[in-house]
């Protein structure tokens, strides 16, 4: 069948199961636009590129299918940088499509070019530049299985005009579907070695005081059962990192929270005094880790990771294990078994009474606002939390409001928390969650943000608006830029450099009601379960509510840059 | 060089398609690593080149950055080379200046070197030598200030077949 290189590239996404694609469209890309309309595939009209990249990270998040965006070429694919860098640092599925300018253009500094493949390779999963249409439908192919395969990522295709203008000769092609897909560098390994399954075993009954820790790896590779049955079988306490909130049930008995530069002492201190960590989809960043040579100095450690340059990358495993989580916790439950589990083992009941210890004398806690002082956020964060479905997703941007809800709600659930953990994105929140709701209009999806975060991307809310996605967006405005003020009070002697923001301007009511949102401010405690209710029964718009809180409330715990994990400060009469 | 750093020889089997060195020397390059050497050409198999990358990096980073090349989707094999596991060789071209007098021992250096004489004019000479890149290095010292200019290839390697 005679095709060109826009229908097919349509065609190859279509049989790719895509049902959505977030984009905006422009001069090089335009000949891709035109087969859209006669397409099943549902685009979404971002109003900024960035959107489009977030949104389909929130989409992939929420679904665990691959996120698909679509831009121009030049200031469009430079748009979507920051998404590609978010999505390769937190192993997101994504397919993102840039224009390019003309294959005869390329390399003149034509109108809107850059070297898109050049500026994204280092933060691409992989990337191509199309040179001939004949190849659309196998690039796709090849796009879509290293994207979602192996360490998920962000794959991006850069796609010269004139191969998928239907009026230009070079965009003429044969249709075709690769049935499989070759790549002879490419082979994930997805079984763990049998030998050293039983060596990890072999640590895992021996063990004394031993910490799983989850990482985000137990979302990728579908492995929270896996991971509640293998933590239960012996009875181990669990760590579920910032980007493992929900692997395990956080109403679970062996749920510790989450550990880390803002994670409770009790998650903190078990990894610190552990005798062996199970990391199971971790990478021992240095948020969870501190000082890397004071981490966790008595424990040995058991790795498993499907990315084996993970392995040992920051701290030498006495057993790395590469291979799939679900795969390689099922293998070593089984070797477990085999080995005498769950009857032989250690006695642990010093180890959970140390632990229990810790939760009942170092809870989160916080001192309630007096009446007439603005809201206190974790008071704000419990009331969304009590007063939503179990099952809620929750998307958030970087800062104090990501730490507080990160430790303040109760995740039941994989897949209700979507955050940016390794980047930090700044304004990650109202895209991702858009892209969550559009995965799952099912469940009810809020985005906790903050005054900043909205501000870099608040934008969206008018696609949001423009398509009926009803997002709802907690704004726990503090009106500073508040982990760095807190940095500032904390370790820079109180002195505020460029963090105050303003508590109303802009005033956030009224601009969410001119982006066609249901509009609310919020002051005192007894307002704020009011407007969460009124929210939540908002089905055709996004709201957004602006919640007046306290700046001089602080996250804490906190273990200070570079130090030790031991050297964590509870709260703000334990600052030294 | 550091007393911990040393040069490790990494060769790399990657498929033969634009942009796949430019993924190679990124991994280097984000880390503030000097590529010492490089060669690059298409082996038996015109779809695969095999790249020869000398650098002087410590181990523990090495190791780090062999595991991320071998992430690369269009990277098929790589090994690295130890010195003693490996033969090796790297061409020079090499221009001097000679006299009378100093001539037969350049030609007859040349010749040790299975080298050639290329292109001659007045009191210059441009001949290309092969040989192992220490023997090189034996070479342009021994010739000192005679030297006008010259060019390396680097290191090309292959593991030893001999036990």
């Amino acid at each position: 069948m005679k095709t060109n290189g826009g229908a097919a590239l349509i065609k190859a996404l279509e049989l790719e199961g895509v049902d959505v694609i977030f984009g905006l469209p422009g001069g090089a890309i335009l000949p891709v636009y035109d087969p859209i309309i006669d397409s099943p595939i549902r685009h979404i009209l971002v109003r900024h590129e960035q959107g489009a990249g977030h949104m389909a990270e929130g989409y992939a998040h929420a679904t665990g299918r691959p996120g698909v965006a679509m831009v121009t070429s030049g200031p469009a694919a430079t748009n979507i940088i920051t998404p590609l860098a978010d999505a390769y640092m937190d192993s997101v599925p994504m397919v993102v499509i840039t224009g390019q300018v003309g294959t005869a253009g390329i390399g003149t500094d034509a109108f809107q070019e850059v070297d898109t493949v050049g500026i994204t390779r280092s933060v691409t999963k992989h990337n191509e530049l199309v040179t001939n249409a004949a190849d659309i439908p196998r690039i796709v192919r090849e796009a879509f299985h290293i994207a979602t395969t192996g360490r998920p990522g962000p794959v991006l295709i850069d796609i010269p005009k004139d191969l998928v203008d239907p009026t230009n000769p070079n965009s003429a092609l044969d249709w075709y579907w690769p049935d499989s897909v070759d790549l002879a560098g490419y082979n994930p390994r997805l079984d763990g070695d049998p030998a050293l399954i039983k060596d990890a075993a072999q640590l895992i009954i021996a063990a004394e005081r031993p910490v799983i820790y989850s990482g985000g790896g137990i979302l990728k590779a579908r492995a929270a059962e896996s991971l509640l049955a293998l933590a239960e079988l012996l009875d181990i306490p669990v760590v579920t990192t910032l980007m493992a909130r929900g692997t395990m049930p956080d109403d679970h008995p062996l749920c510790l929270g989450m550990p880390g530069m803002h994670g409770n002492y009790t998650a903190v201190t078990a990894m610190q005094e552990s005798d062996l960590l199970i990391a199971l989809g971790s990478r021992f960043d240095d948020r969870v880790t501190g000082k890397v040579d004071a981490f966790a100095s008595h424990a040995k450690i058991i790795h498993v990771d499907i990315d084996p340059a993970e392995l040992g990358k920051v701290r030498r495993p006495d057993v790395g294990i590469t291979g799939d989580c679900r795969l390689v916790i099922d293998e070593l439950i089984t070797a477990l078994k085999q080995i005498g589990a769950p009857e032989v083992q250690p006695d642990r009941s010093a180890w959970k009474s140390t632990i229990s210890g810790w939760q009942e004398k170092y809870p989160l806690t916080y001192v309630q606002s007096e009446p007439g002082d603005l809201l206190k956020p974790q008071f704000v964060l419990e009331q969304l939390r009590d007063n939503t479905p179990d099952d809620c997703i929750v998307a958030s941007g970087v800062g104090q409001h990501q730490m507080w809800t990160a430790q303040y709600w109760k995740f039941n659930h994989p897949y209700t928390w979507i955050n940016s953990g390794g980047l930090g994105t700044m304004g990650f929140a109202v895209p991702a969650a858009i892209g969550a709701k559009v995965g799952r209009p099912d469940r009810m999806v809020w985005a906790v943000d903050g005054d900043g975060c909205f501000q870099m991307t608040a934008q969206e809310l008018v696609t949001a608006a423009a398509e009926r996605i009803p997002v709802k967006i907690a704004i726990l405005n503090n009106a500073y830029l508040g982990m760095v003020r807190q940095w500032q009070e904390m370790f820079y002697e109180e002195r505020y450099s460029e963090v105050y923001l303003s508590p109303d301007l802009p005033d956030y009511k009224m601009w969410a009601e001119a982006m066609g949102c249901v509009g609310m401010r919020v002051e005192s405690p007894e307002d704020v379960l009011p407007a969460i209710q009124r929210a939540n029964e908002v089905d055709d718009r996004p709201v957004v509510i602006d919640f007046r809180t306290d700046a001089r409330e602080k996250v804490f715990p906190m273990v200070p840059s570079g130090k030790s994990n031991s050297d964590i400060v509870v709260g703000p009469e334990d600052e030294r | 060089m550091s007393p911990a750093m040393r040069h490790h020889i990494l060769s790399v089997l990657v498929e033969n398609k634009p942009g796949v060195l430019a993924r190679v020397s990124g991994l280097f390059a984000r880390r503030g690593f000097n590529i010492f050497s490089l060669a690059v050409a298409p082996t038996d198999d015109a779809t695969r080149s095999r790249i020869t990358i000398v650098v002087d990096v410590e181990s523990a980073p090495l190791e780090q950055i062999t595991k991320q090349l071998d992430k690369l989707i269009n990277v098929l094999q790589i090994d690295e080379l130890a010195p003693i596991d490996a033969v090796e060789r790297e061409l020079m071209i090499v221009t001097v200046t000679v006299s009378a007098e100093s001539k037969p021992e350049l030609l007859s250096l040349t010749e040790e070197y299975s080298g050639a004489v290329l292109d001659e004019s007045g009191d210059r000479i441009t001949v290309s030598l092969g040989g192992t890149p220490e023997a090189l290095d034996a070479f342009t010292s021994q010739m000192g200030t005679a030297v006008v200019a010259y060019q390396r290839t680097g290191r090309i390697a292959l593991p030893r077949i001999t036990p």
